[in-house]
């Protein structure tokens, strides 16, 4: 017997739990940030975002939240987390500014909240 | 005869790795972490394991949603490290056990586990950390390993029952192996965290230590709850959770716990727990 293993009528953490629906949704940002661990098309994308974007055939609405570094807007159009560190290092927005960023808060603010802030 | 002799609960959170590789290990918010690995490294190296099975999933270094294995087991005499997307870690390249890792595979397969067989496979953070953290590796690495990726990241994932079932399989095949071997086996990640949306960094000391006191005493009780009961309790990247019970499925029940630790500074909760089973 198949026991349902999720209940989408209660969201994660007010959250959007990644799963083939939105993987669909966002493959090709995800691929495009899979291509980021090879040093040369981090370099690639450095020396030309548009471009980049572009190669991988991002949509208006896609390039649109990465231009933005809108990181809420990219988990919610798809974008795996995991992946997105990976455009985080290009972009210079390391994860817990990401973090604090969908938590609607200043770097500064989220770190106070921490039990040790400096195991960064 | 192979032999499970031993079975390891542990995170393996990036900033971990990065907090090693900048020399980090001695400050006052990483000492509570580095300092229970201590020990572990020491009680490993008595034990003189030739095999680690390390149960981890890729986020991202060498698999890609393009075809995406629920379980991939890697089949080969060495693996490289990845690049994840900041460079290559400095650590040597990984021994594999390629005559073991084929009995393995042979065996689940015919266990009824479907596995996608690896014979290249780049290895990362949600392996090398644990590895790094257990195991002596200056100038080389001290045992072989086994690296088995399960898909934590692209629901439908396996069941927690499932994973289970998998390390009693495990089991079943170290002990058919014609040689003696002394295997290790690890299961990696967790423990909670939430890393997507409003309540990113959202982390339940209450829960994680009901899971280091079931892990132990009680996997059974583990095994039925849904992916949705584990997101709510350990977030929805702490279902990483499931591939613990890999490990425990693998341990029979006279394994005794050895060292257990729980350090939460940031957005993760690491545990930390290890069973020995009688000699």
């Amino acid at each position: 017997m198949t026991i349902p293993q999720r209940d989408r009528s209660r969201p994660i953490s007010r959250s959007l739990v990644f799963d083939l629906q939105l993987s669909w949704q966002g493959y090709r940002v995800n691929k495009m940030c899979n291509s980021l661990t090879d040093p040369a098309n981090r370099a690639a994308y450095k020396e030309d975002e548009e471009a980049y974007m572009e190669r991988f055939g991002l949509s208006e609405a896609q390039k649109e939240l990465v231009r933005a570094r809108d990181f809420t807007g990219l988990l919610d159009a798809g974008a795996n987390v995991y992946f997105l560190l990976k455009l985080g290092v290009v972009t210079g927005v390391p994860l817990y500014a990401m973090g604090a960023q969908m938590r609607g808060e200043t770097y500064e603010a989220f770190l106070a909240t921490r039990n040790d802030k400096g195991a960064t | 005869m192979g032999r499970i002799i031993a079975g390891i609960g542990t995170s393996h959170v990036p900033s971990i790795g990065g907090a090693y590789d900048r020399g980090k290990q001695a400050t006052p918010a990483w000492r509570p972490l580095f300092d229970a690995y201590v020990p572990v490294r020491q009680w490993l190296a008595e034990l003189k394991p030739d095999v680690a099975i390390m149960v981890y999933n890729d986020h991202g270094a060498d698999f890609f949603f393009d075809k995406y294995p629920t379980f991939a087991v890697g089949a080969a005499d060495g693996y490289a490290i990845a690049d994840e997307g900041f460079g290559t870690r400095p650590l040597p390249p990984i021994h594999g056990h390629l005559e073991f890792s084929q009995h393995l595979c042979e065996s689940l397969v015919y266990n009824e586990f479907d596995l996608t067989v690896c014979q290249e496979m780049r290895v990362e953070h949600g392996f090398l950390v644990p590895m790094h953290l257990c195991f002596e590796h200056t100038p080389d690495w001290t045992v072989a390993a086994v690296p088995f990726a399960v898909n934590v990241l692209q629901h439908p994932l396996p069941t927690a029952r499932r994973c289970y079932k998998l390390g009693q399989a495990i089991r079943q095949a170290v002990e058919a192996y014609p040689k003696d071997l002394r295997v290790v086996i690890l299961g990696t990640g967790g423990m909670s965290h939430q890393l997507t949306g409003p309540e990113f960094g959202k982390m339940d000391e209450r829960w994680d230590q009901d899971f280091l006191d079931r892990i132990e005493n009680d996997p059974e009780s583990l095994c039925d709850l849904t992916h949705q009961t584990l997101m709510e309790r350990y977030g929805a990247e702490g279902i990483e959770l499931i591939m613990w019970l890999v490990m425990r499925g693998a341990m029979s029940s006279q394994a005794r716990r050895v060292h257990r630790n729980y350090y939460a500074p940031m957005t993760t909760g690491m545990g930390l727990i290890t069973l020995e089973e009688p000699a």
